[in-house]
C-alpha cells in the first residue's frame, strides 16, 4: 500500500490546471508518466534530491490509469483529494448542477461503514 | 490587556459566496433566507467593533501536506494572500489580500508554546476558504488585521477532541493577557456533520441531521461536558467521513467557556446545516444591536 503517494498524485495533478487537464484526457499516459519523473520529486526541492523508494502498488496504478475513483475509495486514499479533482476533471460533462457530485456518491452506494482507513 | 469582545463558531459553506453574488432571478430557491441569516450573524461581529480578528480553520491541502504536516500552525507575516486557484475554480471564490498581526501571532505563538502546545508556525502562509468563508461573510471589507490559526482535522493521526478544547481555552487566555489596548475578537470555522467523496455527500440534508442537532444543543448551550462526552476521534466518523471538521467547533466551545451563546442560528440546506454562534465575553463592551439583529438569535 502507498496511500501517500496516490494522495500525492491527486494532490499535485488537483492544483496545476495543466495536469488536470492532461489526466483527464490520457489517464494511463499521465499516471506513467507522474510515476517515472514526479513521484519522488518532494516538493520544494530539486532533482538532485528525488526520494528513491515510492511505486504505486498495481492495483493503485490502475485504478488512477482507468479514473476509478470506486476503487480509490476502497483503497483508502484520501476522499477529499479524489473528489476536489473528479470535480475539477468532470462537472463540466453533467447539465444538471451538483449532478457529477451525485453520480458519484452513486457510484459509492454499495460502501458500507466503516470506511476503509485513509491514514497514511 | 487587550479584549475579548466576541467569540464565534460558524460552518464555512464555499458555495456561500457565489449563491450570494446572483441576482435575485437566477438565485436558488433557499439563498433570501441564507443571505438573511448571513446579515444577522455579521451584525453579531460589527456590534463588537473589533480591532483584530484571530481566524481559527483548517488547510485543506493547499499550503499543508502530508511530507510535513502541523497539528496545531500559527501564521506570523504581515500579510496573507488568500483563497487558491481550486477555490476559485470550484467555488468562485475571489483573491484576497488580509493584514496580518505580527505582534500578536508572536505573543500567540510564544505563550502558547510556554503553556504546553508546541505551535507550528508560518511565515509565508496563503490561506484558504476555512478562514476566507467566514471573512467574506462576517466581514466582507476584509478590513481588519487577523491571526490565522490551522487545525489538523483533515490527515490523521488527528489531536484528540479534548486537545482542541484545551487550545481553545488558552488561547482566550492568551488573548486576555495580551498587553495591548486592543479589542479582539476569535472566530473558528468547522462543520457539523459532513460527507465529501463518499455515498452520503451532497444529499438533500447533511448526511446526520439527528447529529446536527446535538451538535447545535451542545455548542447553543456552552455543554463542554456533553460534547467531551460524546465526541471521540473515533464516534466522528459516523456522522460522515469529515465530520472531523466539528473539532473546529469544540476548540470555539473551549474559547467561549461554559456559557450559553448570545446568538444561535442554524439552517438546514442540501448537503449540510449550516450554524452560527456568537458569544460575548465582555457584553458590557458592546454596542447597542442595529435593527438588523432579529429574535432569529438571543443577541
Amino acid at each position: 500500500m502507498s496511500k501517500y503517494l496516490v494522495n500525492k498524485f491527486l494532490y499535485t495533478i488537483d492544483r496545476d490546471h495543466e495536469l488536470t487537464e492532461r489526466y483527464r484526457d490520457d489517464p494511463a499516459g499521465t499516471v506513467t508518466w507522474w510515476e517515472q519523473e514526479m513521484a519522488g520529486r518532494i516538493l520544494n526541492c530539486i532533482t538532485a534530491e528525488t526520494t528513491t523508494w515510492l511505486s504505486f502498488t498495481d492495483a493503485e496504478r490502475t485504478a488512477l490509469a482507468t479514473h476509478d475513483h470506486v476503487a480509490l475509495f476502497e483503497l483508502g486514499a484520501h476522499p477529499f483529494l479524489a473528489l476536489t479533482l473528479w470535480i475539477a476533471m468532470f462537472e463540466r460533462d453533467f447539465t444538471e448542477p451538483l449532478g457529477m457530485q451525485l453520480d458519484y456518491a452513486e457510484k459509492l452506494a454499495h460502501v458500507r461503514m466503516p470506511y476503509p482507513d485513509i491514514s497514511t | 490587556m487587550a479584549d475579548l469582545v466576541a467569540v464565534l463558531a460558524t460552518t464555512h459553506h464555499p458555495f456561500y459566496y457565489r449563491t450570494s453574488q446572483l441576482p435575485p432571478d437566477q438565485a436558488p430557491p433557499f439563498a433570501a433566507e441564507w443571505i438573511s441569516k448571513i446579515a444577522t450573524y455579521r451584525e453579531t461581529l460589527t456590534r463588537a467593533r473589533p480591532d483584530v480578528l484571530v481566524m481559527v480553520g483548517s488547510d485543506h491541502f493547499h499550503q499543508l501536506w502530508l511530507d510535513n504536516m502541523p497539528q496545531f500552525l500559527v501564521g506570523k507575516a504581515p500579510l496573507y494572500d488568500a483563497n487558491w486557484e481550486n477555490e476559485v475554480r470550484e467555488f468562485g471564490m475571489p483573491k484576497l489580500l488580509l493584514r496580518g498581526d505580527e505582534e500578536l501571532s508572536a505573543y500567540m505563538l510564544r505563550q502558547g508554546l510556554d503553556k504546553g502546545f508546541d505551535l507550528a508556525f508560518s511565515n509565508e502562509l496563503r490561506i484558504d476558504h476555512s478562514i476566507t468563508c467566514p471573512i467574506l461573510t462576517v466581514r466582507p471589507d476584509a478590513d481588519l488585521p487577523i491571526v490565522p490559526i490551522y487545525t489538523n482535522i483533515f490527515a490523521p493521526p488527528l489531536p484528540q477532541p479534548e486537545r482542541f478544547v484545551q487550545l481553545g481555552r488558552t488561547i482566550r487566555e492568551i488573548i486576555e493577557s495580551w498587553p495591548s489596548h486592543l479589542r479582539v475578537a476569535v472566530i473558528g470555522s468547522g462543520h457539523l456533520s459532513l460527507e465529501l467523496g463518499g455515498p452520503r455527500q451532497f444529499g438533500p440534508t447533511g448526511p446526520d441531521p439527528e447529529f446536527d442537532a446535538r451538535a447545535v444543543e451542545w455548542i447553543s448551550n456552552g455543554d463542554i461536558d456533553g460534547v467531551l462526552k460524546n465526541v471521540t476521534l473515533d464516534s466522528l466518523h459516523a456522522p460522515g467521513n469529515a465530520t472531523h471538521g466539528f473539532m473546529d467547533f469544540m476548540l470555539m466551545m473551549g474559547v467561549a467557556g461554559y456559557q450559553k451563546a448570545d446568538h444561535a442560528d442554524s439552517l438546514s440546506l442540501f448537503h449540510t446545516m449550516e450554524a452560527y454562534f456568537t458569544w460575548y465575553p465582555n457584553p458590557h463592551l458592546l454596542d447597542a444591536p442595529s435593527s438588523l439583529t432579529t429574535p432569529g438569535g438571543r443577541a
